[in-house]
């Protein structure tokens, strides 16, 4: 009786048994990285605004402290985004003819809001509150890292869930004191394995993990 | 639904049998389950009716694994999706005390049927997103009507009309200001003999204002208010008992003795709130109770009052006058008569007027609107004789500002329409073309009439018989003034600018009267600025205001002018942090002023005005306007003079606004439509209701159609068996039937103004029913989410109260003490959230879960999805009879998600999409959820619901700005459940942290809560002892549903209380609490 199946059938089977078992992995492996790679989470990524605007000129040429502009990020969720005031009350002197500015002075003239593309961009069933986190002493750039070095702004961090978990577990690290919240290049004046836990008791900073907590 | 009706005739007398063959008392929710029919076995015993969770498709296993296999494959790539890039939009210029994120509330009021209610309005960045009521406002006090929470929804209503129209043709508003200029001067030869405005019953001093001064430049012209459930019968009854129309204040806190003449008063009327809460106050067996009340509720038609009742009598409505006259010639009433009382109250009467007799001055008489005048007249005469006025009811003057007789009113204008008297109608809200009595034939009288303007928020059945539609700004976007039922007048100040540029009456009337465009704000600060207009009580009858001659100072206009974001008004109240019920008075936003104050000099009284206008902004409420009582004197032998209604065999027919979409004005909200009604748990629908008595006697079901025959006008409409429907009478509930109301009212219910005849406004006797053998599918609610028997309702006397306060903690079926696998259960050391939920009190008036329904963004599912047992309601109020089918104590039970320590839907959730947070909360997470449904199969309490389909209107977008941005929108495939409103909770929680300091009690008010008339409903922290929720789960009453399951459910129930006569109801053993 002839053999049915040759004898590189062998092979061919093992190939594809175990072809078909990778490729699963790797189909599985390939959704793990995608949904963590920077094109999902659009981490260091730039984003092109309407306006050249440059943080870095800003905070590190003119020294302006974040608050100047983002108003409510003591009191509110959102930490805010200038009106267009805000930037007039400089530009309608500095710069006031510069082309480049046109767009806000157009904003300004015919009451028409700048359309920002937002950067830091959390799903919308994720609720993060700016007020709580800069009472405990967590820095804007604990977050968004070294602002005043980006002329254009991206995402420092990925803002996965696991990232927001890491630091409600284990706070101290990277807390700083209040004073020194929108400090840019922040250097603890000592060591921070002391002075985190230092701050922790200080500041009574006891972070809420339940899933209500963000999610709502 | 109609799985579970009784379906053969005949079955009473098994149920009846059933339920003389229990021992003790048992509760039930409906008739289908109490006979236990097989269909209602089948329904209780699926989670979801018959084929509403099944595969239906005709589709094998191999359809299935390709099915499967796909979507396996594609499970993961859902998760790479990128989000779409968003854009931030700053302001241009921010306004002042705007704080991104953060919600401002402004104080505003409700107009509805002749009053208003006060109101907090919650606002995010310029769009209203929630209505709260005024802690500041008598007729609020913090808490609303449904109504007034689901008018939210009205606003954004995506079906409101849009434009100004002119014979279909879209023109501006100034176009028809100088369209009706000609038509106006012809009329000046006559007088104005040929105009007439049709308005509804007007509460808006400046509205009167400008009425009276239009009327003095046409004399002969007419005003004519008109609502289709007005106090038509109160005012009638006002003139006969005193001659003059005065208002009836009732101190019902006050009140031991309550005999209620078929009024549903602590649901009903603008007072309804107010009511509410004074009733409850009487109720509550915690702190320093002195003596509870008593309630006689004699009514046709179960009510919410008639729930509370500690004796309901069911009577024909036209017997009630008989019982009302019996009872008034007893306690002294001269020339009352002793008409016939019915068999039924013969056992009543006795023991009644004893215990009015006993409680003089402390006692009350309250006749409902339904009733005709003379009952309202008794009831005075009664309250007079028994020394109640000044004591529990005072009189003062009526807060609309005009009151008629408007019966009459609205016959004469339809009789002037078809005598060709009339070429100007101008109706200012109101669908009378729906409304009107169907034998005066108004629609055909208003053809009569050569120029036809309609103001209104619909293009309605009115609409389309007028030549001129003005879309009317809806009551959130305009300025106005009402007053509420005691006369305290509120400044109606808008939230936002009209979405489709609409006016508001105020604006019409001035264009009418050749002023042109004035803004609405100009017109009513003059009102206010003007002399005499705030200071006491008066109405401004002898001197006319000068509403157009003066002019407010400009910049305060341009201040107020809406910006293009949404309207700025000029003063904010204090912005509440979390869900507490914000404080009105905290921070009275002086800092505008200045900034407000016109360049030129103004004068230090202009000033002081605008000092005051934006405190009364703030505030909400005109200080110091509350009418004073005045003196009435009852007439003598007024009783006398009136004929007693003879007694008319056969069937009767009431008339009743419906109990959620009101007198047809609320048909499109959907919201009040998907609401089930308190009593009958009905939704998408009207049905007559009948009682089961009659219904048996006519062989008749639920669902099935007949035709009602009265006087040559002929209705066809479906029956609904009603426990505690007075026998031989059927309700009929107005509002439905419209044709014209958008797409989520039209076509539902059924019209029964096709019955409805000028001299039968509210009761039509003699009435013919024929069954037509049609049936019709209702959508009820009662038997969804059944917990299946089990001691849910625990009921004492008070004796028995008296003798055992914890008899329902002995009604547990379970071991007692809590169980527990782990050596030592969990400890929560910070907050514990925790709720009780009061049963003595609880109305069963919906406020709770329509306010659920705006805060949580819950959605709304439509008739056939409520069929399926789909609604999505976070927050259901049970309703359990016991007793009698006839006359059964009807119960309320307001069921939330339970927050259970051990939950039984968190163990069975295979991703861990519901878990426990260290609160105590059952935290229940949208994006986790893959939809099994396996936790709402284990919850015992039945209080989770399921996105089948995709309810959220996504699409639709003016319901955009509706949304509450604090909850997440859910989509399909999800999971939901009441969260306690933990957004509050966590808004609360970070601003006691800004503070440093804990949440305090009562700074968290849950949605339900904060609605709640009653303050049936408390939520707090039960670690904290002092905390008012931890005092109530210390009372003897406090127990939790089901116990014996060990889940240990965060929310627990107050036992209910009932306060009844022993002369009525001799007293029983303790014993019969136990059930079955």
């Amino acid at each position: 009786m002839p053999q049915i199946f040759r004898r590189s059938a062998n092979t061919l089977s093992k190939v594809s048994i175990f072809g078909l078992l990778s490729l699963v992995g790797g189909l599985i492996l390939l959704a793990i990285v995608l949904s963590r790679s920077s094109y999902v989470t659009r981490q260091q990524i730039f984003v092109e605004q309407p306006l050249q605007f440059s943080h870095m000129h800003h905070v590190t040429d003119d020294g302006i402290d974040c608050r100047y502009c983002h108003t409510s990020v003591e009191t509110s969720s959102f930490a805010g985004i200038p009106p267009t005031k805000t930037c007039m009350n400089c530009h309608s002197v500095l710069f006031a003819n510069a082309a480049f500015l046109e767009p806000v002075r157009a904003s300004f003239r015919d009451n028409r809001p700048l359309h920002w593309v937002r950067v830091h961009d959390l799903p919308d069933f994720v609720y993060f509150n700016h007020s709580i986190h800069i009472k405990k002493g967590v820095g804007c750039e604990t977050c968004h890292g070294r602002i005043d070095q980006m002329p254009l702004t991206y995402q420092q961090n990925s803002l996965l869930m696991e990232w927001c978990i890491d630091c409600h577990k284990n706070p101290a690290p990277n807390l700083r004191p209040r004073d020194q919240v929108t400090t840019m290049g922040y250097r603890p004046a000592k060591d921070q394995a002391e002075l985190g836990p230092e701050l922790v008791k200080a500041y009574n900073v006891n972070p809420p993990i339940s899933c209500s907590t963000c999610h709502r | 639904m109609n799985d579970g009706n009784i379906t053969e005739s005949g079955a009473l007398e098994a149920l009846r049998g059933r339920l003389e063959a229990t021992r003790g008392r048992q509760y039930w929710r409906s008739l289908e389950s109490l006979a236990e029919t097989a269909e209602f076995k089948e329904f209780l015993h699926r989670e979801f009716p018959h084929n509403a969770s099944e595969w239906l498709d005709p589709v094998g296993r191999r359809g299935f694994l390709k099915l499967m296999g796909a979507s396996l494959a594609l499970a993961g790539v859902s998760a790479c999706t990128r989000q779409p890039d968003e854009e931030i939009v700053p302001y241009v210029r921010q306004p002042e005390e705007e704080v991104p994120g953060k919600p401002l509330f402004f104080a505003t009021a409700m107009p509805m049927n002749g009053a208003g209610i006060g109101l907090l309005v919650e606002s995010h960045e310029g769009r209203p997103t929630k209505v709260e009521g005024n802690p500041d406002h008598p007729s609020s006090r913090g808490a609303t009507d449904l109504f007034a929470q689901a008018s939210i929804l009205g606003l954004y209503d995506p079906d409101r009309s849009r434009n100004i129209t002119n014979l279909g043709d879209i023109r501006p508003f100034s176009a028809f200001a100088t369209a009706l200029q000609d038509p106006l001067r012809a009329q000046e030869a006559t007088q104005g003999a040929g105009i007439r405005i049709l308005t509804e019953t007007v509460a808006s001093p400046t509205l009167g204002a400008q009425m009276r001064e239009f009327l003095m430049r046409f004399p002969q012209a007419k005003w004519v208010q008109w609502d289709s459930t007005g106090r038509h019968n109160a005012r009638a009854g006002s003139q006969l008992a005193f001659g003059e129309y005065v208002d009836a204040q009732y101190a019902i806190d006050k009140a031991d003795v309550i005999l209620s003449l078929d009024a549903d008063f602590l649901c009903t009327g603008a007072s309804g709130v107010r009511y509410s809460r004074a009733f409850a106050s009487r109720r509550r067996l915690e702190g320093n109770q002195a003596q509870l009340n008593r309630l006689y509720a004699v009514e046709c038609d179960p009510t919410n009052t008639g729930s509370r009742a500690d004796h309901r009598l069911p009577l024909k409505a036209s017997e009630i006058e008989a019982v009302a006259r019996a009872v008034a010639s007893r306690v002294g009433v001269a020339g009352a008569g002793d008409a016939a009382v019915p068999q039924a109250a013969m056992r009543w009467i006795d023991p009644l007027v004893r215990d009015l007799q006993a409680s003089r001055g402390r006692s009350l008489v309250i006749a409902g609107d339904g009733q005709p005048a003379v009952v309202h007249a008794l009831a005075h005469a009664m309250n007079d004789a028994l020394g109640n006025v000044g004591a529990t009811v005072t009189y003062t003057q009526t807060a609309e500002v005009q009151p008629m007789d408007q019966r009459a009113a609205l016959q004469t204008l339809a009789n002037d329409m078809n005598a060709g008297t009339v070429s100007l109608l101008v109706i200012i809200g109101g669908n009378p073309a729906y409304s009107a009595p169907v034998d005066l034939k108004f629609a055909d009288a208003m053809q009569k009439v050569a120029l036809r303007v309609h103001v209104g928020l619909y293009e309605d059945e009115t609409a389309a018989l007028c030549h001129w539609h003005i879309s009317q700004a809806h009551y959130l976007e305009s300025w106005s003034d009402v007053r509420a039922d005691d006369g305290t007048a509120t400044i109606i100040q808008p939230l936002i600018a009209p979405l489709y540029g609409g006016k508001s009456a105020h604006e019409v009337m001035a264009a009418l009267s050749g002023a042109g465009e004035r803004p609405g704000y100009d017109l009513v600060r003059a009102y206010w600025s003007s002399p005499g207009a705030a200071s006491g009580t008066g109405r401004v009858n002898a001197s006319p205001p000068p509403a157009t001659a003066a002019t407010a100072p400009a910049a305060a206009g341009a201040a107020a002018a809406p910006a293009a974001g949404g309207a700025r008004p000029a003063a904010t109240a204090a912005p509440a942090a979390g869900g507490a019920r914000p404080a009105a008075a905290a921070a009275p936003a002086a800092a505008p002023a200045a900034a407000a104050a016109p360049a030129t000099p103004v004068s230090a009284a202009a000033a002081q005005f605008d000092r005051q206008w934006r405190q009364w902004l703030h505030d909400g409420v005109v200080p110091n306007t509350a009418f004073t009582p005045k003196t009435v004197a009852v007439r003598a032998n007024f009783a006398a003079q009136t004929a007693p209604r003879a007694a008319v065999q056969g069937l009767e027919v009431v008339f009743r606004p419906d109990p959620t979409v009101h007198d047809g004005r609320f048909t499109n909200n959907a919201w009040l439509q998907e609401l089930p009604k308190s009593l009958t748990k009905l939704t998408w629908d009207n049905a007559a209701l009948i009682s089961p008595g009659t219904a048996d006697r006519l062989r008749l079901i639920s669902g099935d159609v007949v035709e009602l025959k009265q006087g040559g006008r002929t209705l066809r409409i479906a029956v609904w068996l009603a426990p505690g429907q007075a026998p031989d009478t059927l309700t009929l509930h107005l509002g439905y039937g419209r044709t014209r109301a958008g797409r989520a009212g039209n076509n539902t219910g059924f019209n029964v103004n096709a019955l409805r005849a000028f001299e039968a406004q509210d009761i039509l006797q003699g009435v013919e029913l024929t069954k037509t053998g049609e049936s019709y599918e209702l959508a009820c609610t009662q038997d969804h989410w059944s917990l299946e028997g089990r001691n849910l309702v625990r009921v004492a006397t008070k004796t028995q109260y008296d003798a055992d306060p914890a008899f329902a903690q002995k009604l547990e079926e379970g071991e007692g003490k809590p169980l527990s696998m782990y050596w030592q259960p969990y400890k929560y050391d910070g907050y514990a959230w925790g709720m009780t939920i009061d049963q003595n009190v609880c109305t069963g008036c919906n406020s709770c879960v329509v306010a659920c329904v705006a805060e949580n963004n819950v959605p709304v599912v439509g008739k056939p999805q409520v069929m399926n047992g789909r609604e999505m309601h976070w927050l259901r109020v049970d309703r359990y009879y016991t007793g009698d089918i006839e006359n059964p104590d009807t119960y309320h039970q307001p069921m939330p998600c339970q927050q259970c320590e051990n939950a039984s839907c968190e163990v069975v959730c295979p991703v861990a999409a519901t878990s426990h947070s260290d609160e105590g909360l059952n935290d229940m997470v949208y994006n986790r959820c893959v939809g099994t449904r396996y936790c709402s199969n284990n919850c015992p309490y039945k209080v989770r619901r399921f996105n089948f389909l995709l309810y959220q209107d996504w699409d639709t977008q003016s319901l955009w700005p509706l949304r509450n941005p604090d909850v997440t929108v859910r989509s399909r495939g999800v999971m939901e459940k009441c969260t306690y409103c933990v957004q509050r909770i966590s808004q609360a929680r970070i601003a006691a942290k800004l503070d440093d300091r804990q949440i305090r009690d009562g700074e968290i008010l849950t949605a339900c809560q904060a609605a709640c008339p009653t303050d049936a409903i408390v939520f707090g922290n039960i670690n904290d002892p002092g905390s008012q929720v931890a005092k109530l789960k210390a009372s003897p009453r406090n127990y939790t549903l089901l116990n014996e399951l060990n889940n240990r459910p965060r929310t627990s129930y107050l036992a209910l209380v009932r306060n009844p006569n022993t002369a009525l109801e001799p007293a029983q053993p303790a014993t019969d609490g136990e059930a079955r």
